[in-house]
């Protein structure tokens, strides 16, 4: 009786954070007269992939998909190695400014970012970063370095420092000691990292319709920000966005599944 | 844990630190700092991105202004609502789901993996799947519930002031859950098993193990986990930006959502003046709830 009440509240969950996403496949793959008719089908009558094939030929799509592949790509490596560099001193060392600079960096994963929202703008206009990628890329690796270094900080803390002082008596420096004994155990780690960060440069909306208004530039956010217009909204495109623009993340979660209690709590997502 | 018997710290040392440390702290320093500071010192000037031919400083004109205008007590109040309606649902949503899914069973790794899947998506993402299942003509929410019975016409869910809180806040709920499930789960694998043992030795029933010894031990995680999430819910414009704009009349402003439009606007010296208002907002709240909560003395 028991197992049968869980078994039915979890069979509800999941049908509860499941059928979200079911809707949005289904209406990505109806005419667009069917998303908009009554009464609603739960299954489309006729299956068709008018809209993914309007999203890569009217709407540029694929562009903005470069776009966000190429940002996110460099910006989370950059990120990563900073992290890793970061995290290491971090969690190995004791020197003055340690404990005012862990502070400095969760102080940024705590407060509205948004205040800087403005000046942000001014700045990057001034380096004439403004509609360009590099800019873009610039902004995503200050805004994921804290928590890169947070969350590479505590996988180090996990790893035995006598690994490391082991291979510094057989004489080798520092630096080669972390190359060839530390770094290896961390490959994990650093994966999720690399991951958490590409994800979030993925997703990054706000900083980007700030900074980029021309099509060329457009990351897949600010894309779909621009057909959200205040009348009218082509639905079927807009699914089918969603579906395309979440495949690669919902891959890349579930590889990392194991790392998800780090990254919540370094601050890998927010809200 | 960090603690090691270090060598003395030496030159070459401060040099290797410096080195592994720089590339972050200027990358935070230059599009971080230096622009939230600056956003801090606008707050004092009259700067409209489309008039910079003047910007004196007005002292405290730019509060005085947000603080005379009903949008931004509006949004204050809104934020209030969203975050406490939010925050109530989602922690005991998921602490029950944390505890369905404590002890193990065949599917397990399976299930999680699915019922996981929100916390993949972008905020923004979320708010435009629901903004569209919660559509006054042709959304699926109106449909199932005329379907159940439960109404007998289509709502207007994101046009009318009171069901657009309701709505927003059902999909924060349908996002957080997630959240404090995943979190929820990992304290109550901290709570050594020794303890138990010692508790059913006593004859305590299982409710009364998990209010004198679960509770006790993941009181301080719950407190902190529960503070960091304040924060973030209320920093989290995304989903209520993609789903209403902050609309009707205002009706989902909440003070990120009235923030980002002032920055819109073009008038950042206001958008300064509410940047440092919420700013202290949360700083007293984090202070005044970290007393209540005796966070330190329960370490």
């Amino acid at each position: 009786m028991r197992r049968l009440a869980k078994g039915v509240v979890l069979g509800a969950w999941l049908l509860i954070t499941l059928f979200p996403l079911y809707w949005i496949v289904v209406t990505s793959l109806k005419p667009k007269a069917e998303i908009f008719s009554m009464p609603l089908r739960y299954w489309p009558g006729e299956v068709t992939f008018e809209h993914y094939e309007e999203l890569f030929s009217f709407a540029d799509f694929g562009t903005y998909l470069l776009n966000s592949l190429l940002v996110s790509l460099v910006a989370a490596g950059a990120v990563t190695v900073t992290g890793v560099l970061g995290g290491y001193v971090l969690a190995r060392f004791s020197f003055p400014g340690r404990g005012a600079l862990m502070l400095a960096y969760l102080v940024t994963q705590m407060i509205p970012l948004f205040i800087a929202l403005g000046p942000l703008y001014l700045l990057m206009s001034d380096l004439d970063l403004l509609n360009r990628l590099a800019g873009l890329m610039l902004v995503y690796v200050a805004m994921l370095v804290p928590f890169a270094t947070i969350i590479m900080r505590g996988f180090y803390e996990r790893i035995p420092v006598a690994l490391e002082e082991a291979a510094q008596v057989d004489g080798a420096s520092r630096l080669t000691a972390m190359a060839r004994v530390v770094i290896p155990v961390m490959l994990p780690g650093i994966a999720a990292t690399y991951i958490f960060a590409f994800v979030q440069c993925w997703n990054e909306l706000f900083l980007a319709i700030t900074f980029i208004d021309s099509e060329d530039a457009k990351t897949i956010p600010v894309a779909m920000n621009s057909f959200i217009t205040q009348y009218d909204i082509d639905w079927g495109s807009m699914a089918a966005a969603t579906v395309v623009s979440v495949i690669p993340t919902l891959i890349l979660f579930a590889a990392i599944r194991r790392y998800i209690v780090e990254g919540l709590t370094a601050g890998a997502v927010k809200g | 844990m960090s603690s090691v018997a270090r060598p003395a710290f030496t030159g070459r040392k401060a040099r290797f630190i410096a080195l592994c440390l720089l590339p972050g702290v200027i990358f935070v320093a230059v599009f971080t700092y230096y622009p939230m500071i600056r956003g801090a010192v606008i707050a004092f000037q009259r700067y409209n991105l489309f008039d910079l031919t003047s910007t004196p400083f007005v002292g405290l004109e730019n509060f005085r202004s947000v603080l005379a205008e009903d949008r931004f007590w509006t949004a204050l109040r809104n934020t209030g609502t969203w975050v406490a309606v939010s925050l109530f649902f989602q922690f005991f949503l998921g602490f029950g789901l944390a505890l369905l899914l404590r002890r193990q069973f065949r599917g397990r790794g399976l299930y999680q993996a699915w019922v996981f899947f929100p916390w993949a998506m972008s905020g923004f993402l979320i708010g435009l799947l629901w903004r569209w299942m919660f559509n006054g003509q042709f959304g699926v929410v109106n449909d199932l519930l005329l379907k159940a019975g439960i109404i007998d016409e289509r709502i207007g869910f994101l046009a009318s002031p009171g069901w657009a809180m309701t709505s927003v806040i059902v999909a924060n709920v349908w996002y957080g859950v997630t959240f404090f499930a995943i979190m929820i789960m990992a304290a109550l694998q901290s709570v050594p098993g020794e303890l138990y043992e010692a508790a059913s030795v006593d004859g305590a029933s299982r409710l009364r193990q998990f209010w004198h010894v679960t509770l006790p031990h993941i009181r301080p995680t719950l407190a902190l986990i529960v503070l960091l999430r304040i924060i973030w819910i209320l920093n989290f414009p995304d989903l209520i930006y993609a789903m209403t704009g902050g609309g009707p009349a205002g009706g989902t402003d909440i003070v990120t959502t009235f923030l980002i439009q002032q920055v819109i606007g073009g008038d950042y010296g206001r958008a300064g003046a509410v940047g440092l208002l919420v700013l202290g907002l949360l700083l007293s709240f984090s202070v005044f709830y970290l007393n209540v909560t005796r966070f330190e003395r329960s370490r």
